[in-house]
């Protein structure tokens, strides 16, 4: 089947994913209202059933977008990149339905609009995800980050949620207006927001309006710096992480992250790779502070999550270096390494939050001692998590820094590549401090509460995945590989350095750079 | 006075407005003056907007009633979010924010 954008309905048909899971987030809503006030309890299941089915309805749809259908150049892409990140995505949305189920139960809480708002975050995900057009990309953003906003807030009778909702509600509206500035000036520059055709105005570039184009770049940049909370743009990351219910912090971890970065691979990597000189220095420097500060400072956390937060920022900074590789295989070592990390970054918050208990309080470094023999499973899942995050065999996290080491070499970008190595070096310290702590001390006796059957059949998940990946990282790299070269680009417009050509640019900008 | 003189006029306008907004979140302490000086950022970038329409046709234009909308609802969850937290702590002070280690 192929799509003409020239007829309106068929963008239905290339937003089916997106359609099906608001109609999800709107059903809940309505299961929710009119179930209200029976003795059955607020919804009883449907909700999270309906949920899971949303999110499950729409990896169906993606797929056969993904392998069924060709598109013309839209508003929309069709293509393999936006299928893999609809994929990473909806699972990890998958799994934070389900830990959000045993939240509800833990703290008895009414989270029928919990569900709603997640599904709502989940489909602003989806949208940045295959945005082809630059209007597209800030909606997308909009829909998502509103959406986490008040999850971050959800738990009212909790000062520090309010607090990290806040916090993270200002900063994210002031990014977004940094973004929307970005993209302002970019139609000024190019007379157009469609990506393709921004692509093709800026190969071609006239001179005139260089500056325009300069400051709309590097203003969409530092926008997205800030949501994938990349050094200097992180200061909101560990407090906003830390007051979140923890359910929702691995959420917020990976869902806006993975969104983010797809989003910034498609802009950046893809569409903007002729304006290269202007962003690829300040990706370097991105990606250099972001692996090297988060790691100093975690170093010295005792809050365990507050730790994780400080190290999801540091993975932040791995992942730039494949939007610095600039390349295919840069863009598909980053996909690789998103798959892994949505993984074990859940995984990891997940056990915080079992470890925590009911309110959210135990989350020291002591709290964790003897964990390993209390609470075996447990306690071997975390190690498995903090293991793929240090980067250990036989890991998923492993392998996706080879990967991501690999594209940096190809590129020539060795100062990164030494770095990422590095930094990687000094974070075994606060990773192994909690192994340390969960084996090698005696614990306090005090009881942690057995999760339900979503928290383990997800956790178990989560272990699997990580585990999967490092032992046979083959085929998941193989498909990440071709959707990293299949990248939607405009054929109508004549762009000699498309997909291909264009990232050598980059990679040379990028070492001259700084 | 020739249009495009105006043009010019009207995008130093905007990057003046988007800076005072700039400056004033970053130092005012007050989470509403905060989040009325987020608001300005995006009108400023309204203004650009519709002077560009001039040059480039409507599409600017269009844009712009997305920006309101979404800053409609963006001021909703903003303020919802202020008032939880004015619950707690009785102030909206963002100094006094500080059961979270900066």
């Amino acid at each position: 089947m192929t799509l003409d954008y020239a007829s309106q309905s068929h963008y239905l048909i290339a937003l089916l994913p997106e359609g099906i899971v608001t109609l999800g987030a709107f059903a809940v809503l309505l299961v929710d209202v009119f179930s209200r006030g029976r003795d059955s309890g607020p919804g009883g299941p449907w909700l999270e059933r309906i949920s899971v089915l949303s999110l499950l309805g729409a990896v169906a749809a993606s797929l056969w977008l993904g392998f069924a259908v060709e598109a013309e150049p839209g508003l929309v892409a069709v293509d393999g990149f936006r299928l893999s990140g609809n994929l990473i995505l909806l699972g990890g949305s998958l799994l934070a339905v389900l830990y959000a189920v045993d939240y509800g139960h833990r703290e008895g809480l009414h989270i029928g609009e919990f569900y709603a708002l997640l599904l709502l975050a989940t489909a602003g995900m989806m949208v940045l995800v295959g945005a082809q057009d630059l209007v597209l990309v800030f909606l997308g953003l909009e829909l998502m980050s509103i959406a986490v906003y008040v999850l971050t807030g959800f738990n009212r009778r909790d000062p520090r949620s309010a607090e990290a909702g806040l916090k993270y509600f200002l900063v994210g509206a002031f990014a977004s207006a940094f973004v929307l500035y970005g993209i302002a000036l970019l139609y000024g520059a190019t007379g157009s927001t469609n990506l393709s055709e921004v692509m093709g105005v800026v190969t071609a570039r006239t001179a005139e309006g260089s500056v325009l184009l300069a400051g709309g770049v590097l203003l969409l940049l530092i926008g997205f710096a800030y949501k994938i909370a990349a050094v200097p743009f992180h200061m909101w990351t560990p407090d906003a992480y830390e007051g979140a219910p923890t359910s929702v912090t691995g959420y917020m971890a990976v869902g806006v992250k993975a969104a983010a970065f797809v989003a910034l691979l498609r802009v950046f990597s893809v569409q903007l790779a002729p304006a290269a000189d202007f962003w690829s220095g300040v990706v370097w420097w991105l990606a250099m502070l972001t692996m090297i500060v988060p790691n100093l400072v975690a170093l010295v956390q005792n809050n365990v999550k507050r730790m994780l937060a400080y190290s999801s920022v540091a993975h932040a900074g791995y992942l730039l270096v494949g939007v610095a590789a600039g390349t295919a295989f840069g863009r598909a070592a980053s996909l690789f390494y998103l798959a892994a990390y949505t993984l074990m970054t859940l995984g990891a918050f997940a056990v915080v939050y079992a470890v925590a208990g009911k309110g959210d309080r135990r989350m020291t470094l002591a709290d964790f001692r003897g964990l390993g023999w209390r609470r075996p499973a447990l306690g071997f899942a975390l190690l498995v998590f903090l293991l793929s995050l240090a980067g250990f065999p036989p890991t998923g996290g492993f392998v996706g820094k080879l990967f991501l080491l690999r594209a940096a070499i190809d590129a020539d970008q060795v100062s990164l590549a030494v770095t990422l190595v590095l930094t990687s070096l000094i974070s075994y310290y606060y990773y192994f401090r909690v192994v340390w702590k969960m084996y090698f001390e005696e614990g306090a006796e005090q009881a942690i509460a057995s999760p339900g059957r979503a928290f383990r059949f997800s956790t178990a998940v989560c272990t699997g995945g990580v585990l999967l990946l490092g032992l046979l990282p083959g085929p998941a790299l193989r498909a990440f590989e071709r959707a990293g070269s299949e990248v939607a680009t405009s054929e109508a417009i004549e762009v000699p350095a498309a997909a291909t050509g264009a990232p050598t640019v980059g990679a040379e900008a990028a070492g001259s750079g700084p | 006075m020739n249009a495009g003189y105006l043009a010019d006029l009207a995008l130093v306008l905007s990057a003046v407005l988007f800076a005072i907004g700039v400056g004033g979140v970053l130092v005012r302490r007050n989470a509403i003056i905060v989040f009325m000086c987020v608001e300005l950022m995006l009108n400023a970038v309204n203004l650009s907007l519709v002077t560009f329409s001039r040059l480039h046709g409507i599409d600017g234009q269009i844009i712009v009633f997305f920006v309101i909308s979404v800053a409609a609802a963006e001021a909703a969850v903003g303020l919802a979010l202020i008032l939880a937290i004015f619950r707690h702590y009785e102030t909206v002070d963002l100094e006094a924010f500080r059961r979270l280690r900066w």
